[in-house]
């Protein structure tokens, strides 16, 4: 009993110093190295370069994500970020039900074109139930139905230099001083051309809805919702993402996400 | 050195009739510890940030908007007077934990978030920065456990010193009773309930924390669809993860309580230096 005795003791206090030093440990102290304009910071976030290239490694530039049947629709599609954009050229758009709608084509390509909904709605469709997985934490299945970017990407000739895919869109977020700033996003030549990879303008059989970004919106299936952008106007083949935006390749990547979004 | 074993006595120093010094703990054993004792402190709070931004877990593929497949919740909600408090609602049973969970921080100034400040990284709601921490250490986390398990493997501390053995078990309800009471044996070697302890997080934990991560991932999910099917979708996935997490910090408690309570002094010694004082003549009172 002498060794418990002394064991216990000698534990009590240890534990009480060691105790006494926990209110000191508050995570405020990495604060500063963790903000949006520290090397630290800059330095951990380029771990998203080393896993973009190792899953670019690992799964095939075609491997598909699961579908689902249609049994697993148990919900509508849930929105988030803008639902319902508030600029003049878009409510023209709206007025008139997009029939004024098209959508333009430029940058690095052969034949820079623009295509109506009706043109869109007439090439090949892809039908797809797929999980959509927002970087907050939350998945909702839904049905996806239009065109493949890889066709008009074929379709417009891509030249060799271009790298990127750039999403111009109708929507503006409201960044408090800087102002209303318009929403873009980019994803590389290998997502673009993936199978799932559609410009969207249709949803649980319904023409796409306003709150999901209607008319047209992308799925870029293996990777999280940010990056699909809504309310496109156009798109634009690029070699590289510098000139747009604060130059990270998309709004939230300008505001410090990752510009990979496949995790 | 690194090919010794990690409990056996190849050059004692002998300090006196009682004590030996052994060396107990191998390089690789040392160096994973410490890498993962950085990286899951980083981990943790990052991840408790990366939970805040949707401080709900469901069970299935999705989560539930229209319907129910919630488990665990932590919200912000206003009472009939107007007051508000924090609610975590685990299965159906709700929980006022304000002060913690779902409302915390100063009385005249308090935010509205699932964690509290002092338990996330950065102190502020900040999702990017959270993911940018998470997945730096995650890399760090895995290459740990690689390099733990392959050299562990190699040099047989695997079957050696975490595999609880036959005899391991049957002297479990003895080294439950010693444990109870404050008896620990410093031979060097891991009792039944350590091998238990070590067996369950090095090989079923940290796979499991690391395999429902990889499971969050899209871009894995076209790679290794397998992976939603082993966990019962994406949603399951970032429940267990979160579990997963919450066993991690209950052995921690338990790690550094033990810790305490068997010497700090040399329990240290031998995570850091691999040396470890044993106690000889306990060691011949308990001839396991």
């Amino acid at each position: 009993m002498t060794r418990f005795i002394i064991n216990r003791r000698k534990f009590l206090t240890i534990a009480g110093v060691a105790a006494s030093a926990i209110p000191l440990s508050g995570c405020d102290a990495f604060d500063g190295l963790l903000s949006g304009q520290s090397p630290v910071r800059d330095f951990l976030a380029s771990a998203n370069g080393l896993t973009y290239r190792a899953h670019r490694a690992l799964i095939g530039a075609d491997t598909l994500v699961p579908e689902f049947a249609a049994s697993e629709i148990r919900q509508g599609q849930r929105p988030n970020g803008s639902t319902d954009p508030t600029g003049a050229d878009y409510l023209a758009l709206k007025e008139t039900a997009f029939s004024g709608y098209r959508l333009t084509v430029s940058g690095l390509v052969e034949r820079p074109v623009s295509f109506s909904l009706d043109e869109l709605r007439n090439m090949p469709a892809r039908t797809q139930i797929t999980r959509h997985d927002c970087v907050e934490g939350w998945s909702c299945i839904s049905k996806w139905t239009g065109v493949p970017l890889r066709q008009i990407l074929d379709e417009v000739q891509v030249k060799s230099q271009a790298r990127y895919v750039v999403f111009h869109c109708y929507d503006t977020m409201n960044l408090g001083l800087q102002g209303a700033v318009p929403y873009y996003e980019s994803i590389d030549l290998i997502d673009a051309r993936h199978p799932q990879t559609i410009l969207a303008y249709g949803n649980n059989d319904k023409p796409l809805a306003i709150a999901n970004g209607a008319p047209l919106r992308v799925r870029v299936e293996r990777q999280l919702g940010y990056k699909m952008a809504k309310y496109i106007k156009g798109i634009e083949l690029v070699s590289s993402l510098a000139p747009f935006g604060g130059g990270k390749g998309g709004f939230w990547e300008d505001l410090g996400y990752d510009w990979y979004g496949g995790i | 050195m690194t090919i010794m074993d990690d409990t056996e006595s190849r050059s004692a120093q002998e300090t006196s009739d009682d004590d030996a010094v052994i060396y107990r703990h191998r390089i690789a054993t040392r160096v994973t510890h410490w890498t993962w004792a950085i990286a899951l402190f980083f981990l943790l709070l990052s991840g408790l940030q990366i939970f805040n931004a949707h401080p709900e877990l469901y069970i299935g593929k999705q989560s539930g908007f229209e319907f129910e497949n919630s488990v665990l919740s932590v919200r912000a909600l206003q009472a009939a007077d107007g007051t508000v408090g924090g609610y975590t609602t685990v299965l159906g049973h709700s929980f006022n934990t304000t002060g913690v969970l779902g409302v915390s921080g100063p009385a005249d100034n308090p935010s509205y978030r699932g964690f509290p400040a002092w338990a996330t990284l950065p102190s502020y709601q900040d999702l990017s920065t959270g993911r940018v921490v998470h997945f730096f250490f995650a890399w760090f986390f895995v290459a740990a456990f690689l390099v733990w398990f392959v050299s562990s493997l190699i040099s047989g501390h695997l079957k050696r010193d975490i595999l609880p053995s036959i005899a391991d078990i049957k002297a479990l309800p003895a080294s439950i009773a010693d444990h109870l009471r404050f008896r620990f044996h410093h031979d060097g070697r891991y009792n039944g309930l350590q091998k238990l302890a070590y067996a369950g997080v090095l090989l079923v934990i940290f796979p499991l924390i690391i395999a429902t991560g990889l499971t969050m991932s899209p871009g894995m999910n076209a790679a290794w669809p397998w992976l939603l099917d082993i966990f019962g979708g994406r949603q399951t996935a970032r429940t267990i993860h979160f579990l997963c997490m919450a066993a991690l910090v209950v052995f921690f408690l338990i790690h550094i309580f033990m810790v305490l309570a068997a010497g700090p002094l040399n329990e240290m010694r031998s995570i850091i230096t691999g040396w470890y004082r044993t106690d000889k003549k306990n060691n011949e009172e308990r001839p396991v």
